[in-house]
C-alpha cells in the first residue's frame, strides 16, 4: 500500500487553496473521476454498477464546505462518490474499492454504493441509513456533532424516511436531510413517483424546511451552511430540498430521457456555471486529471480481493 | 426468581456497567414498564438512558443501529416477536452487514429483544414465532432464552457481544420460575431432545412424565444460540441417543429442526429415528384451544416419543 497515497487528503480536497479554487478543484475531481469509471465500464476494465452523479457534483462540495468534517457525520446513498470525494478526498481509495482491490476504502467488500471511511456510510438501501443517522445524531449531540443523510427525490416513497423525520423531531436530533432532486428515479420521472411538495415534506413533522433550487456550488453553499449553523446551535433537525440535475443516466447506459431534454440541462452544468470564476481553470484542471492518472494506475496494480 | 425478573435485573446491571447504554422501545416508561414489564422501573432509574418510542419498528432499530455505530451499547425492545418483520431492513440490509461490507472498521453493539410465541390467544399476528426467517443471516447472532437456563446471563452475554443480536424471549415464559435443576442429563438417554424457547418447558415437562410413567430416559438439550449454531453442542447432544426429536415452537419446514438434521447428517451421525415437532403450518388461529391443537405441546411430544419405540 502506497503511504503517501493514503495521506493525500488534504492536498486533493484543496484545504490550502481558496475556496474559489477549492470549489472548482472539488467539481472536476468528481466530474473526472466519474467519467474515467464509465470509460473504465466501457473497456470491461470495471465490473458491477455504478452511480454517477454528474451535474449534482456542487451539492456534495457546499455541503462538505459547510459541515465541521473532523465531527460531523455524513450519510450516503447509491449515487454516493461525490459526497465520499468531498468528503475525504480518498480517490485512490475509491478506486480500488470500485475495482475491487483490497486496498479499497473497504477492501473490495463494499464497492460502489457501499462505503465507510472516517465518519462516512453509504447504504445501496434507499432511505436505509436514515433512522441510522438520527440515531448517531443523538449520540453524538453532546460533542457539537451533527448528522448529514442525503436522499433522492426516489426516496421520498420509502416509510423509513418518515419513520427517521418523526423520531429527528420527537427526540430532538441534530440532523439535516438533503433531498438531491434530480427529477427521475431511475427512469421514473418525479411526477409519477412523489405526491405533494418536496420541499414542505417535514414540516408537518415540526421540522424546518428549506428550498434551493441551483447547481451553483457558491449559491448552494451561502443556502446551506445558515441551515447547519441553526441545526449545530438549536440541536434540531432541519430539511433541505435541493433541485438539481441528472446530466447522465441512472446506472451506466439507461438514460430513457429525451436527448433535447438532457441537453437543456447541461446548461445548469455545475462546472460550466463555475469555470469562468477561477482564475485558472485549466491548471485546476490538468491536476486532476494528473491526480486520476497516478491514484488509478496505481489502484490498477493493486492485488485484487477475494476470500482467502 | 421469575424469568421476567432475572432479565430486569440483568438490564439494570448492564446498565450500571455502563452508564451510556441506551434502552428503547414502546411504552417503555413508568410506571407502565413495557407490555411484559421487563423494563419496569428502568426509566425511573435512569431516566436519560430510556427511550419511549413512536410505534416504529424499523425506525427504533435504526436509531439504535446508529447510536451503536457510534459507540453505545442498545438495547432494543420489540414490543411482539411478530412485529420483526418491520425491522427486516435495519437488522438484515444494514445492522447485520455493517461491519463486514465496511471491512471490519465499524461494529453495532445492538441487542433487539422481542418475545415470541402464541399459547395466550392473541391470533394470528401476535402469537407467531417467527425467528427462523432471521437465522442464517451472516452477521447476525440470534439467541433464546429458555427458564432452565439462566436467561439473565445470556442477555449479559448478548449485550456483551459487541455486535448484533436478536434476542428471543417468550410471552408465557415471563411468569415461569427459572429452574436450572430441572434438565437431567444421561450417559446414553432412551431419547434425546433439542429444542429452544418456550417450549422447552413442554420438553421437560414430557422427559418427567416419561421417566415417571414409562421408565423412559428422554434428555432435553435446550440450544441458546440459534444462529450461528452451535455445532457441537447440536453433534454431541445427538450423538447419545439413537432416537433425535426436535421441538420448536414455529411452523416445521425450513425451520430448527431441518437446521438440526443437516448439521448432524453431515457430521455422519445418522439416528436410527429423526423428528422433527413443530406447529401446523397455519397462521395461529386466536380460538383457543384451536391455538393449542396446532401448537406443539406437552401431550404431543410425550406420544411422539413413545411411538418410536
Amino acid at each position: 500500500m502506497n503511504e503517501i497515497l493514503q495521506n493525500i487528503d488534504a492536498e486533493v480536497l484543496g484545504a490550502e487553496l481558496p475556496r474559489t479554487d477549492r470549489f472548482y478543484r472539488q467539481l472536476v475531481l468528481i466530474r473526472r473521476f466519474e467519467q474515467k469509471l464509465l470509460e473504465l465500464f466501457t473497456n470491461n476494465l470495471l465490473a458491477g454498477t455504478t452511480h454517477t452523479s454528474m451535474g449534482q457534483e456542487a451539492n456534495a462540495v457546499a455541503i462538505m464546505e459547510a459541515l465541521e468534517l473532523d465531527k460531523d457525520m455524513v450519510w450516503s446513498n447509491h449515487r454516493c462518490h461525490g459526497h465520499f470525494l468531498s468528503y475525504c478526498g480518498q480517490s485512490y481509495r475509491l478506486f480500488a474499492e470500485i475495482l475491487g482491490r483490497r486496498t479499497g476504502a473497504c477492501g473490495g467488500r463494499g464497492g460502489s454504493q457501499h462505503l465507510h471511511w472516517r465518519n462516512f456510510y453509504s447504504s445501496g438501501i434507499q432511505g436505509g441509513f436514515a433512522a441510522a443517522a438520527v440515531g448517531a445524531a443523538l449520540a453524538e449531540k453532546d460533542k457539537g456533532a451533527i448528522s448529514c443523510i442525503f436522499m433522492g427525490d426516489g426516496t421520498m416513497g420509502e416509510g423509513a424516511v418518515y419513520e427517521a423525520l418523526n423520531f429527528a423531531s420527537l427526540l430532538s436530533a441534530p440532523v439535516l436531510f438533503v433531498v438531491e432532486d434530480n427529477g427521475i428515479a431511475q427512469t421514473t420521472p418525479k411526477e409519477l413517483g412523489v405526491a405533494g411538495s418536496i420541499t414542505d415534506r417535514a414540516k408537518a413533522f415540526g421540522i424546518d424546511c428549506h428550498h434551493i433550487a441551483s447547481t451553483d456550488a457558491d449559491d448552494i453553499y451561502k443556502g446551506v451552511a445558515p441551515i447547519v449553523d441553526q441545526i449545530r446551535s438549536s440541536g434540531r433537525p432541519a430539511w433541505l430540498h435541493l433541485e438539481t440535475v441528472r446530466l447522465g443516466p441512472h446506472s451506466k447506459g439507461d438514460d430513457t430521457r429525451d436527448e433535447t431534454y438532457v441537453a437543456e440541462l447541461q446548461k445548469r452544468d455545475p462546472l460550466v456555471l463555475y469555470r469562468d470564476r477561477v482564475s485558472d481553470p485549466d491548471a485546476l484542471e490538468q491536476w486532476c486529471d494528473d491526480h486520476i492518472a497516478e491514484v488509478l494506475e496505481v489502484a490498477l496494480k493493486d492485488e485484487v480481493a477475494c476470500a482467502s | 426468581m421469575r424469568v421476567v425478573e432475572e432479565l430486569r435485573d440483568s438490564l439494570f446491571s448492564i446498565m450500571q456497567r455502563d452508564p451510556k447504554t441506551i434502552v428503547l422501545g414502546e411504552d417503555l416508561l413508568d410506571p407502565y414498564g413495557g407490555a411484559f414489564k421487563v423494563t419496569q422501573g428502568l426509566s425511573d432509574a435512569y431516566p436519560d438512558n430510556v427511550i419511549t418510542t413512536p410505534i416504529s419498528e424499523a425506525g427504533l432499530v435504526g436509531v439504535g443501529l446508529g447510536m451503536a455505530l457510534r459507540g453505545r451499547t442498545v438495547l432494543a425492545e420489540i414490543m411482539f416477536g411478530d412485529f420483526l418483520t418491520l425491522t427486516t431492513d435495519q437488522l438484515v440490509n444494514h445492522a447485520a452487514k455493517v461491519k463486514w461490507m465496511f471491512n471490519d472498521a465499524v461494529d453495532a453493539s445492538l441487542v433487539v429483544r422481542t418475545p415470541m410465541g402464541g399459547g395466550r390467544g392473541y391470533g394470528p399476528t401476535h402469537s407467531q414465532s417467527i425467528e427462523k426467517h432471521f437465522c442464517g443471516v451472516p452477521g447476525l447472532t440470534v439467541m433464546a432464552v429458555n427458564q432452565f437456563q439462566s436467561p439473565g446471563e445470556l442477555l449479559k452475554q448478548a449485550a456483551g457481544l459487541g455486535s448484533p443480536v436478536l434476542f428471543i424471549e417468550n410471552k408465557i415464559m415471563y411468569s415461569k420460575l427459572v429452574e436450572p435443576d430441572r434438565l437431567v442429563s444421561y450417559d446414553r438417554p432412551d431419547a434425546v431432545i433439542l429444542t429452544y424457547g418456550g417450549v422447552t418447558e413442554f420438553c421437560v415437562q414430557s422427559a418427567e412424565r416419561l421417566l415417571e410413567d414409562e421408565e423412559i430416559t428422554v434428555e432435553v438439550v435446550p440450544v441458546q444460540h440459534l444462529s450461528p449454531m452451535p455445532g457441537d453442542l447440536i453433534r454431541a447432544a445427538a450423538s447419545k441417543s439413537d432416537r433425535v426429536f426436535t421441538v420448536e415452537e414455529g411452523s416445521e419446514s425450513w425451520g430448527f429442526g431441518a437446521a438440526v438434521a443437516e448439521e448432524i447428517l453431515s457430521a455422519g451421525i445418522a439416528p436410527r429415528h429423526f423428528q422433527s415437532i413443530a406447529a401446523d403450518p397455519t397462521a395461529i388461529p386466536s380460538a383457543r384451544n384451536w391455538e393449542l391443537e396446532i401448537l406443539p405441546s406437552v401431550d404431543k411430544i410425550e406420544r411422539a416419543v413413545l411411538a418410536s419405540f
